[in-house]
């Protein structure tokens, strides 16, 4: 059954945690970059683009977090232990950049420091992110209901790749976030630095999916076998068109069109991601009807959620629209 | 890294480290962003600056606080997941959905509206802003609802089976979410959220009195701080009792372990002791000052009823008295002084020396930290209670922790201390120096700046209005 309880919520956290992927995307991707924007003056300008908003695009990964919790414990048991150091150093980088966005107006002494926690725990907490992903990817040990591997399992080569290529995804969607909502010299440097990232993430993005394949030989079939076949001869073409409007977009300048293909490239690897991974919940045996709560608790989680994620995602664009335009530096949040 | 505990026992640690970390923020955020909206609605309706200059003063010790809430509440999303990993299999199916309606119903709606609150009012208008204003208020009374409503379940299962796996099969939500003793905890909670908030802003405004008499934004300030302390002590004293009476109820060993009591009382009679050392290996309170009577009056409303004491429980589902009969007693304390200075304020107010009675002032400074210190207190007397038990007689401790090695979660403890102390610790240090900050008596249009506002200064021409109180008014 495609259309159970159980396959509707795994639709619903997979939702929650690409829009969280994609709007923290942006939000770490600017601390990543944080040590290479021009002066401090860009730096607040490209901290206060986001002040308004990383607070709710972090509860997204509440919601995957607590989702999974909810709805899938079983899976929730077992990936939190198998990545618990990942988890633990995500959470503290976390910690240090969501206070940053107070505490570096709250004092002079200090504000170096809190600038420097903003970009590394930015960078701490992406590439955790992209460890994890990896790790989920090559599959997890799992004995009875409960994870059975080791404390490191997560560290290998094909982790360290996916790494790599979500934290030039991050810095990607941050630096086109920066073009889009800045004018005049910070956004040529937000260009200039768009430019080279651009062909690099392609690149990973590429690079991963083929090492994929050579982790888990199943994954191949899912993506040849019939009628995904017609999937796996789209995507490139799909691909190749968002590079070329990334690329003509960075070309010429222009501002709203980088962020949104690089939007699209972060949607289409995550939907490749998909297909690799279903029926699975936790490659390489955990399925999602396996991993699922009683029905009692996915109708009744469910009831709430059809009527309140359509609302969470009307009062968050409304919050979007109003922080809409160009950010500049007279627009001082403190 | 593994301090010689065995992992259960770092685990909880750290448990009880984190989440005593987090409810600091959101004790006193309920009650900031229910006072926010007060202070909005009134510089919306009566016009008068001192409100919008409070506003903005509480706004920006909010926009800290909230954000050390923030951060240190994704970490308790993941507390279950990473160290109680089996509790999480076997309790997710029914308290999962519930934290996954807090997360959908209150953190959306806070953080949707937060950017509004704290950075929109030129952008959205006066209106929408009060409406954002209010939305986030209920946000962090819905966050409330939800997650006292998992707590409370854990202490007072209901409305469950268990499957073949072992795992809790909801059964009936009404009776989860409203099982036996939530709404005595939610009403304890939130009045507790509104006294730690009334208590600093107390606090903050008997300081500026103190050191510039006259400043009519700590006079304001002090004057619905002190209202709120008359009010809402007095219920938060009756919540209390009534919850304690839920608790004698359903987790009597709790109550047995609050109040030192090893023997039991088949007869009633049961003496309140006030101060003394219990001593759970020999089963004795040392050095016990009682009034006779007393416990089983308040607990039972009657002198002979009979009450059970911890020695009628089997030694293994028995908690620990020594730690909880000295929390319960503090807060209890803490309590009546809040009711004391409450009492105090309001003789002062009769007599027209609220804002001048500098003996008054220092009390209410002294009192600043205690609603968090109750608050704390509270919860340690309500969770350690609860032990050995994650799910109060259903669900052991034992069986409830992640597969882990004890250097893991003895090295994330570790690491969780070091950040937690100094990020948390320099946050706490940056809403200090801006509670010292005394509020603006004058609105001041050059410092204002182009994010607030233009039609906040009507005014102009009559700068000096309001600025000052006439002492004893």
């Amino acid at each position: 059954m495609l259309f159970d309880l159980a396959h509707i919520w795994a639709a619903l956290i997979a939702f929650a945690v690409l829009s969280y992927v994609i709007l923290d995307g942006f939000d770490l991707g600017i601390g990543i970059l944080f040590p290479l924007l021009r002066n401090r003056q860009d730096r607040h300008l490209a901290m206060n683009t986001i002040a308004p908003v990383w607070d709710g695009n972090e509860t997204w990964l509440v919601l995957g977090g607590g989702g999974l919790f909810a709805v899938f414990p079983l899976a929730y048991a077992v990936v939190m232990p198998a990545l618990y150091p990942l988890i633990i150093v995500m959470l503290l980088g976390l910690i240090f950049r969501g206070v940053a966005f107070e505490f570096v107006h709250r004092t002079r002494r200090m504000q170096a420091f809190w600038e420097w926690g903003f970009a590394v725990g930015s960078l701490v907490a992406a590439v955790a992110q992209g460890l994890a992903l990896g790790a989920l990817v090559q599959g997890i040990a799992v004995e009875g209901r409960a994870f059975a591997g080791g404390t490191w399992d997560w560290l290998t080569p094909f982790s360290a790749l996916t790494a790599l290529a979500l934290l030039a995804g991050y810095a990607l969607l941050g630096a086109t976030w920066l073009i889009l909502k800045t004018e005049g010299a910070p956004q040529r440097r937000a260009l200039a630095l768009a430019r080279p990232l651009a062909p690099g993430f392609v690149g990973l993005i590429g690079a991963v999916s083929l090492a994929t394949v050579f982790v888990r030989p199943e994954y191949m079939e899912r993506w040849f076998g019939w009628p995904m076949m017609l999937v796996s001869l789209g995507m490139p073409l799909l691909v190749l068109g968002l590079v070329w409007a990334l690329w003509t977009g960075l070309q010429r300048g222009l501002s709203a069109r980088p962020f949104l293909a690089t939007l699209g490239l972060f949607i289409l690897s995550y939907i490749g991601l998909g297909i690799s991974f279903f029926p699975h919940i936790v490659p390489p045996a955990m399925t999602i009807t396996e991993a699922a709560a009683p029905d009692s608790s996915l109708h009744f989680l469910l009831v709430g959620a059809v009527v309140l994620i359509p609302m969470i995602l009307a009062y968050t664009s409304y919050s979007y629209w109003v922080f809409r335009g160009k950010v500049r530096p007279e627009d001082g949040y403190h | 890294m593994d301090f010689g505990q065995t992992a259960v026992d770092l685990a909880r640690f750290q448990f009880a480290f984190t989440i005593s970390a987090h409810i600091i923020f959101p004790a006193f955020s309920i009650g900031l962003a229910s006072f926010l909206a007060v202070l909005n609605a009134l510089w919306l309706w009566r016009r008068d600056p001192v409100y919008l200059r409070l506003f903005d003063y509480w706004k920006t010790i909010f926009a800290v606080v909230f954000g050390m809430g923030v951060v240190s509440g994704i970490v308790m999303s993941y507390q279950f997941g990473t160290n109680w990993s089996v509790f999480s299999d076997k309790v997710g199916p029914v308290i999962g959905p519930l934290m996954g309606y807090e997360v959908l119903s209150a953190f959306f709606l806070e953080a949707g509206f937060l950017g509004i609150m704290l950075f929109g009012r030129a952008r959205v208008g006066d209106r929408l802003h009060m409406a954002a204003t209010a939305i986030v208020a209920l946000g962090t009374l819905a966050s409330a609802f939800w997650i006292l409503s998992v707590n409370s379940w854990m202490q007072t299962p209901a409305g469950y089976s268990i499957n073949e796996v072992g795992q809790f099969v909801p059964e009936d939500w009404w009776a989860i979410v409203f099982n036996p003793s939530f709404p005595y905890r939610l009403v304890h909670m939130v009045l507790a959220a509104y006294l730690t908030t009334a208590f600093v802003v107390g606090a903050v405004g008997a300081w500026h009195l103190l050191r510039s008499p006259g400043s009519r934004g700590a006079a304001v300030m002090f004057s619905m701080a002190m209202w709120m302390a008359l009010i809402v002590t007095p219920l938060q004293i009756y919540a209390g009792d009534e919850h304690g009476i839920n608790t004698l109820e359903h987790q009597p060993a709790k109550v047995a372990a609050m109040e030192g009591h090893y023997e039991g009382h088949p007869n009633g009679g049961a003496p309140l002791i006030l101060f003394g050392l219990p001593d759970d290996e020999a089963g004795v309170v040392r050095w016990k000052v009682e009034i006779p009577y007393l416990s089983n009056l308040i607990l039972t409303h009657s002198l002979t009823k009979p009450l059970p004491g911890l020695n009628d429980f089997p030694p293994e589902d028995r908690p620990k008295a020594a730690l909880i009969f000295w929390t319960f007693r503090i807060m209890v304390a803490i309590g009546f002084a809040m009711l004391a200075v409450g009492l105090w304020a309001a003789w002062a107010r009769w007599k027209g020396r609220l804002y001048t009675d500098r003996w008054l002032h220092r009390a209410a400074l002294a009192m600043g930290p205690s609603g968090f210190l109750a608050v704390l207190c509270g919860w340690i007397t309500t969770e350690v209670g609860r032990q050995p038990f994650t799910v109060y007689g259903v669900l052991r401790t034992t069986d409830s922790v992640a597969p882990l090695a004890a250097e893991a979660v003895g090295a994330s403890l570790l690491a969780f201390i070091v950040v937690y102390f100094f990020v948390f610790g320099s946050g706490t240090f940056y809403v200090l120096r801006l509670m010292a900050k005394r509020p603006k008596d004058r609105v001041d249009v050059e410092e204002i700046g182009p994010t607030r506002s233009a039609g906040i200064t009507p005014i102009a021409g009559h700068p000096q209005l309001g600025d000052r109180i006439v002492p004893g008014e």
